[in-house]
């Protein structure tokens, strides 16, 4: 905890609401009254504190004005601690050798996988298995789906697709929710089905009947738009999905981070989330699934850890999670996002969710405001979360976050793979800015600053 | 952002030349760039050199680059550096082309380390800012990768009918060629 006291104290040279305008030499700027959520001053500069890389300049001394966490977060002390303390005192390979070091690797690891079951309210902890990420996460369910179509095994014949079955997707999917149940689809000949986005950011829920129909047999949906923003009725769909008796796929990567989220109250067979977007370590992602589900599915990736008896020509598998965790796992990510949950309920995953909603409205009011700027999401803080994409009339995304880089503003431009979500719109590429709970209003106003630069940069504005 | 911006790079984006597709054609390519969507159309029309004494044809050393359009969407880096690669190419011999190509090619990936030479790349140098961005490379290499692909399908499709009539200028572009060669990169 020494650590980051220390910390706390430099994290003064950190960008802050003084600090902006010198960096943007513009006309008068609307200062409003900053929006705060639950979090005071003091409790950010504390969490800023608390993330050593806030502290750096980019581009020519510029303060780093971080709103790229819809992409990968940044990672507090307490993780990174944890990863050094598991790496230099205990590593070993996890569920493995009855030596010292690896009963307290596989405790170490063990008893993430009990936070990380804990933090979302699954039932067990047997319901959580680590993937190398969130795609990881979602191709082990398709890929074990397809499996269980081309298996002779009894308990997996419930999971067989074939010609005539339908898989439902929704347009706003990010690529990593799509594209697995394109192959799927594509190699046992169910027929890919998705709900449209209306003009107004939402699934459109019109023909919800239609779509999910007794043919449907996997509905996949994120919870949070990583574009839009938009968080999707995950109660109604699973209600539709549950009466025609299909399996539930949530992609809660924008979610798990930053608001609470409760796979047993959601009712999901299925959530995936990374654990970069949430304080974590990159390489590591989880997938939850009910465990009688995973308890009948064949495995996806086989070799070592995930098997029961082993002959020469056949084997038999473990039990979930083992039988999904072929080989040996990624273990001081693991650690390290443990510790991330453990710092997430720390503060408080409510507090988290409003304080990114004061960001989320401020950063919508603010940009609207501003002549030539489209928000490409709801208008409102309602049913959204933290990710707000803009286009800047006349000028490409990737210019505007040139120059938005250029006065330190880190965001993402692109179609964030999302890719037909784009094509909906008539698109090509958005800017977007995304908030975590270390971010602050003055971070907003730097932003704003800098996309009216952008306009005057390219003599749009 | 000046540096990367220059003003040649700004006015190529507000007024790309040679923009609009166009006919005659023996090429017509589709790249995008899949990390950020741009993506340009772009067709190439190669004509044998006028030339007396080579008789090796359908290689670049014996064609001209009579003609490249194009459409295409993205940022001011793609939009101007296709603008300037039309400018460079079209009306001279394809060998030299590829030889400025590899010098541009060289300069935007060099991270800063090549200025450029104005005599070879012309409005090409405004792009050596671009080097120190490495995200923004494949923004400039969009059209001319589309431009190399293309051209090198043109060869490919035209050699064997150049090489049977090497003056006859029409029949590159009557070579069974053109739009099946679209690729999507």
């Amino acid at each position: 905890m020494t650590d980051q006291l220390e910390l706390g104290a430099a994290a003064t040279s950190g960008p802050q609401a003084g600090d902006v305008p010198e960096l943007l030499e513009t006309g008068p700027i609307p200062v409003p009254e900053p929006a705060r959520g639950s979090l005071s001053d003091v409790d950010i500069e504390r969490i800023r504190a608390d993330f050593p890389i806030l502290e750096r300049t980019v581009r020519d001394g510029k303060p780093l004005v971080y709103l790229d966490s819809g992409a990968t977060s940044q990672r507090p002390v307490p993780v990174i601690d944890a990863e050094q303390e598991y790496v230099t005192g205990h590593n070993a390979a996890v569920h493995r050798g009855a030596h010292q070091l690896a009963e307290e690797a596989t405790d170490f690891y063990e008893s993430a996988r009990e936070r990380i079951a804990a933090f979302i309210n699954a039932p067990t902890s047997n319901e959580i298995i680590f993937t190398k990420n969130a795609t990881e996460a979602i191709n082990l369910v398709a890929y074990s789906l397809g499996n269980a179509t081309f298996s002779d095994d009894p308990a997996a014949s419930r999971f067989r697709l074939g010609p005539g079955d339908e898989v439902v997707v929704t347009e706003m999917e990010h690529h990593a929710n799509l594209i697995p149940w394109q192959e799927l689809c594509r190699r046992t000949g169910a027929t890919l089905r998705w709900f449209r986005v209306t003009d107004d950011f939402r699934l459109d829920l019109t023909d919800i009947d239609q779509l999910i129909n007794p043919r449907t047999r996997v509905v996949a949906f994120t919870h949070q738009s990583n574009v839009l923003g938009t968080i999707n009725p995950v109660d109604v769909l699973v209600a539709a999905a549950q009466r025609v008796g299909a399996l539930t796929v949530l992609d809660a990567c924008q979610s798990v981070p930053h608001m609470p989220v409760d796979v047993t109250a959601l009712g999901v067979d299925f959530a995936a989330f990374s654990g970069h977007k949430m304080l974590g370590p990159s390489g590591v992602g989880v997938l939850y699934g009910r465990y009688e589900l995973l308890e009948a599915m064949p495995p996806f990736l086989t070799g070592g850890s995930m098997i029961e008896q082993v002959f020469i020509d056949h084997a038999t598998y473990a039990p979930p999670p083992a039988r999904f965790e072929a080989g040996v796992p990624m273990t001081s990510q693991a650690v390290g996002l443990g510790a991330a949950v453990d710092y997430l309920q720390d503060v408080g995953m409510k507090v988290v969710a409003d304080h990114e909603a004061a960001l989320t409205g401020y950063a919508l009011q603010e940009l609207s405001a501003i002549d030539g700027i489209a928000i490409i999401g709801p208008s409102s803080t309602v049913d959204r979360g933290g990710a707000v994409s803009f286009v800047v009339d006349g000028v490409h995304a990737h210019d505007v976050g040139q120059i938005l880089d250029d006065a330190g503003v880190q965001v993402r431009v692109g179609h964030h793979c999302a890719w037909p979500l784009h094509r909906r719109f008539g698109i090509a590429a958005t800017v977007r800015a995304s908030f975590a709970l270390y971010n602050t209003s003055a971070e907003v106003d730097a932003l704003v600053d800098a996309v009216r630069d952008s306009q005057r940069f390219f003599e749009v504005g | 952002m000046q540096q990367l911006y220059q003003e040649i790079i700004l006015d190529h984006y507000r007024t790309p030349h040679h923009f609009g597709l166009r006919d005659p054609f023996d090429t017509e390519v589709h790249h995008v760039n899949p990390t950020c969507g741009d993506e340009v159309t772009l067709r190439v029309h190669l004509v044998p050199a006028v030339s007396t004494d080579d008789t090796a044809t359908g290689s670049a050393g014996s064609v001209v680059v009579a003609d490249i359009s194009y459409e295409s969407m993205g940022c001011s880096i793609s939009q101007a550096s296709t603008s300037v690669l039309t400018d460079l190419a079209i009306g001279r011999p394809l060998d030299e082309v590829m030889a400025t190509l590899d010098d541009f090619t060289e300069m935007v990936t060099s991270r800063g380390k090549i200025t450029g030479d104005e005599d070879v790349l012309g409005d090409g140098i405004a792009f050596a800012g671009v080097s120190k961005y490495p995200a923004r490379v494949k923004c400039a290499l969009l059209g001319w990768m589309a431009f190399k692909d293309a051209a090198a399908q043109s060869l490919d499709h035209a050699g064997p009918a150049a090489t049977a009539s090497p003056v006859a200028a029409p029949s590159v572009q009557t070579a069974t060629a053109s739009q099946e060669g679209s690729t999507a990169s």
